[in-house]
């Protein structure tokens, strides 16, 4: 019934407005950015395997935020709940005998033998367009999300957190966390469901503090933050690696493909969750500042969209994939330079990483999706 | 839409950025020098290369001392470590190709740290830890072919010293341990020969992987050492020392062949010998103690006999006595209270000092040397040092002996640092010696010590100048001593060593053994010599062992040795030179026997295997 319904209503709406095309070149700029330093990061010892599969997936991700972007946000919403139970599922799945733990967290599900994805970056998808519908559609007399769309929004979120909380992916749920706050207040929540929801956060951290729920190791990354020196061999090692990478790329950096560390592979993960020490080191400040210039250009734009956004749900949902974007980036760069504690969150656009290019370039859809969406008839 | 909720997160993005930036214009730009230095030192580890060591061949480019490669098993502890674990099961798989336990190649794999036991791998975690050289080829293939069985294994080629001729001229090539030579040539040329180690530095990740290399400062191989060993004489004189040990019941000897006009070493043979082989494998310490490392040639010392009467006939001469002027030969003279005998009590009767070389009559020597002393004169001293005795030739191998030309000083010296000891010597005797002649002979002297002694007297005088009581030289002073004789009185610093050489071939310096001096002796006292000692072989003390030698071809000269040492037998020598080609030969036997029985034929030997006349007997 819902599908013969869906499929009438889904239509290519010629309607739609003309896309905004700043943010797309940002997103292709960064994508290419990110192709180049992948290669750079892997062509030594790796061949050009990781290189393939890394524009493999950008390409994937274009067609995909091309066909998103095309999609009529009426239309969209009605597969909504499907992307919802899907990303749960696939949460799930990881926990399972399907998933497979990488670097200490079971976040990975392999289709087949060098097929495998990783759920939540595909449940980031899945939240914003999920969080953003109670918060959208259940208002208070004064045009707020009322009491029953938030409540609701937070158990929307609630789930998938305490899915990743099992993994653990700490990283990602930061940046849940992240898209929850910064839904809520682009939703106009009142003031006082996010001060409430501040202290709550707070409170659960220190019960999770007493509880001994903290592990150690990500007690020693906190601590690495604190004191640089300490532990260069172990756990400081990487953050110690990353910021002697970075900063000896000096101003104008030692060129594409000549950075030494990079060469050196000493900074670990460098193609993925580091990948910004390679930008560091061969473009120096000037490239790296562009770098981070560009995210938040895109950032912008996207904040842009969601104040012009037709409907208030586009907006909430503009809001959600601006959180995650700008909070995602902000955590990646600021592990890398030592201003935050090392937690594996990959750099949107730019790092090796199928899933997340994919991901990142589908938010980028619905970015547009919400540009270009004419006046929602409630 | 709140407009200002929407300010509130541009403000945060602001923020954000503002941070960024801020954070990487510090990292790059402020410290960006800093971390361009911290990231030198933390990407490159530098791992030593070690160089080929020169060669040292002979005087005709035939090795002596070469290189061959050995397989060697080494490990790479850190991609060891890397295994899940630990690389346990590698070592196990290498333990049964090699047969060792794998406890003993655990041990060996071991990085010395903080809380890790000897034995432990002491050098750099980046280099290859040898864990067993010497293995069958089929087993080092085995380990090289199977390496997705043995990962962090290989196995590689490292060089070892070679020496082709075996125990030839051992002592005076020396050893090598740990890269740096220990003794004979290797010693003396050690810096010619290292060569210089070059560097790998190489980028390593931060598990110690090593990822690339960055550079390489290739090793500079070490020059060859040319010698003026001849290989084959080499061989002749070790085969002939060979023969007269066994033959004469010696437990040692020497010989030696010089080229008489340039003062280069042709040959050093020394017994007993080693094979040098056995520094490869390492030496244990019990090895070390039992090995004969002592070279006779350069570093034995013996009374010589017969043989320095050169030196004091050239004493003789230049205190006046006439060399054709005749002198009684009688069978004893008479210094002091004492008799001092010819040999075997012969009375010879009348002749010149060419009869007193060619037949070694000692008393005429005594009696030379009785008044010598009664006029005051140290003219048999004098002589001797200048004859180059009583201090080292300065060759170029390590740890020669100087010998002793004994004197008054000396002599008085010695009595004052042993007179306590005579004296309780004097009182108690030896009665831990079983042959009570020889004790009864030292408690005598020890009784004469202690009363008075240290005084030089005649006696000690005639004992000198037939070449005992006290005097010692070593078989290469008294052979350079010869060669001055034949080449005119030329005393050279003798050298093993002709040039240094590079790999390429070109020289980088020719080695001239210097002149260290000249005999105090006219032209025509040594002409007079050389007539005199080619008589000896002929028809003098030599002239059994010489019987049937084809003078015609090469007129060998020569004088026989024979030294008494109380208790012992004899040491028998014989020093030889020839003109052509311009060689001096000598030959010692400690408890030989007589000179011309012992050395001299063994001398003969050397002679024939020079002039090719004798290939095998």
């Amino acid at each position: 019934m819902i599908a013969t319904a869906g499929r009438r209503r889904l239509g290519w709406a010629p309607s739609l407005g003309p896309p905004d095309r700043v943010l797309t070149l940002l997103a292709l700029a960064l994508s290419a950015t990110g192709l180049l330093l992948v290669w750079s990061a892997t062509r030594l010892g790796g061949g050009h395997a990781l290189l393939v599969r890394q524009a493999v997936a950008v390409g994937a991700g274009l067609v995909l935020m091309w066909l998103v972007s095309r999609v009529d946000l009426r239309v969209l919403r009605a597969y909504v709940p499907l992307a919802y139970v899907l990303a749960l599922v696939s949460l799930a799945g990881v926990l399972s005998p399907l998933g497979v733990r990488v670097n200490g967290a079971h976040s990975w599900i392999v289709l087949a033998p060098g097929v495998q994805f990783q759920p939540s970056e595909f449940a980031k998808v899945a939240l914003a367009l999920a969080f953003a519908v109670p918060l959208g559609e259940l208002r208070d007399g004064q045009g707020r999300p009322g009491f029953d769309g938030v409540v609701l929004a937070l158990v929307l979120a609630a789930v998938p957190i305490g899915l990743i909380a099992l993994q653990p992916d700490v990283g990602t749920m930061l940046v849940f966390a992240a898209m929850v706050a910064g839904a809520l207040l682009v939703s106009g929540a009142p003031k006082r469901w996010l001060l409430v929801l501040v202290a709550g956060a707070a409170g659960a951290g220190a019960a999770a503090w007493q509880l001994g729920l903290v592990r150690p190791y990500q007690l020693e990354r906190l601590l690495v933050l604190v004191r640089p020196g300490a532990d260069p061999g172990g756990i400081g090692y990487n953050a110690a690696q990353a910021r002697i990478a970075i900063g000896s790329g000096g101003l104008s950096g030692k060129g594409l493909f000549n950075g030494e560390q990079t060469a050196g592979h000493f900074v670990p993960e460098q193609h993925t969750d580091f990948i910004f020490t390679v930008a560091g080191e061969e473009l120096g400040f000037a490239g790296a500042a562009l770098i981070v210039l560009a995210v938040f250009a895109l950032l912008w734009r996207a904040l842009s969209i969601a104040r012009h956004a037709a409907s208030r749900y586009g907006a909430v949902l503009a809001g959600g994939l601006v959180s995650w974007i700008g909070f995602q980036t902000f955590m990646n760069v600021g592990m890398t330079v030592g201003l935050m504690p090392i937690v594996g969150v990959p750099l949107p656009f730019v790092s090796y990483g199928g899933s997340a290019t994919v991901a990142g370039l589908v938010a980028i859809g619905l970015l547009q999706a919400v540009h270009r969406s004419k006046p929602m008839q409630a | 839409m709140s407009r200002a909720r929407l300010v509130v997160l541009r403000l945060v993005a602001v923020a954000m950025l503002v941070t960024l930036l801020g954070r990487l214009w510090v990292l790059q730009v402020v410290d960006g020098e800093a971390y361009l230095r911290a990231a030198a030192d933390v990407r490159i580890r530098s791992v030593p290369l070690p160089p080929t060591r020169g060669q040292i061949l002979d005087a005709h480019g035939r090795p002596l001392v070469t290189n061959n490669t050995r397989p060697v098993v080494t490990v790479d502890a850190v991609a060891l470590a890397h295994q899940p674990d630990g690389g346990r099961a590698v070592l196990t798989r290498l333990g049964q190709a090699l047969g060792q336990p794998y406890r003993q190649l655990a041990e060996k794999v071991r990085l010395c740290e903080a809380g890790v036991s000897k034995p432990c791998w002491q050098g750099s975690p980046y280099e290859p830890i040898p864990v067993a050289q010497d293995m069958s080829v089929p087993v080092a293939l085995q380990i090289s072919e199977r390496q997705q069985d043995f990962p962090g294994v290989r196995t590689e080629l490292r060089p070892v010293r070679v020496h082709p001729h075996g125990a030839a001229a051992a002592h005076t090539l020396g050893y090598v341990q740990g890269a740096r030579g220990r003794d004979g040539l290797e010693a003396a040329y050690d810096r010619d020969l290292a060569g210089r180690a070059g560097r790998r530095d190489v980028a390593v990740d931060n598990t110690g992987r090593v990822t690339r290399t960055l550079r390489q400062n290739p090793p500079v191989p070490g020059n060859t050492l040319v010698t003026s060993l001849d290989s084959r004489i080499q061989t002749i004189a070790e085969r002939a020392l060979a023969r007269a040990v066994a033959g004469s019941g010696a437990s040692s000897g020497a010989a030696v062949v010089l080229e008489s006009g340039t003062g280069r070493v042709v040959a050093l043979a020394g017994r007993p010998a080693y094979d040098p082989g056995v520094w490869t494998d390492g030496v244990t310490a019990r090895e070390y103690r039992s090995l004969p490392l002592l070279s006779q040639a350069v570093q034995g010392e013996w009374a010589p006999g017969s043989t320095w009467k050169v030196a004091s006939v050239v004493a003789a001469a230049s205190a006046g006595y006439g060399l054709g002027a005749t002198y009684d030969c009688p069978s004893g003279y008479t210094v002091g209270d004492r008799v001092f005998r010819n040999f075997a009590s012969a009375d010879l009767g009348l002749m010149t000092m060419h009869g007193a070389l060619v037949h070694s009559c000692d008393t005429i020597f005594y009696r030379l040397a009785d008044q010598l002393w009664q006029r005051g004169s140290d003219a048999l001293q004098h002589t001797a040092r200048g004859f180059g005795f009583g201090r080292p030739t300065g060759v170029d191998v390590p740890g020669e002996a100087a010998g002793a030309v004994p004197d008054a000083a000396s002599k008085r010296a010695y009595w004052r640092a042993t007179r306590a000891e005579s004296c309780r010597r004097a009182g108690k005797g030896y009665p831990e010696l079983t042959d009570r002649a020889r004790a009864a002979y030292l408690t005598a002297i020890a009784r004469e010590n202690c009363r008075g002694g240290g005084v030089w007297r005649g006696g000690d005088a005639a004992n000198l100048a037939i070449g005992q009581g006290g005097v010692l030289v070593t078989p290469l002073q008294l052979a350079r001593a010869y060669a001055a004789v034949a080449n005119g009185g030329t005393l050279h610093s003798p050298r093993v060593g002709m040039k240094v050489v590079r790999p390429d071939g070109t020289t980088v310096r020719a080695i001239t053994p210097p002149v260290a001096g000249r005999l105090p002796a006219t032209a025509a006292t040594l002409r007079f010599i050389r007539q005199a000692l080619a008589q000896v072989p002929r028809s003098g003390t030599a002239s059994g062992a010489f019987e049937g030698f084809p003078f015609g071809k090469i007129a060998v000269a020569g004088k026989t040795g024979t030294a008494e040492s109380f208790g012992h037998r004899d040491t028998s020598w014989f020093a030889s030179f020839a003109p052509d080609p311009a060689y001096t030969v000598v030959v010692v036997l400690p408890e030989g026997g007589r000179g011309g029985e012992g050395a001299a034929p063994a001398a003969r030997e050397i002679w024939e295997g020079i002039l090719g006349l004798r290939e095998r007997r």
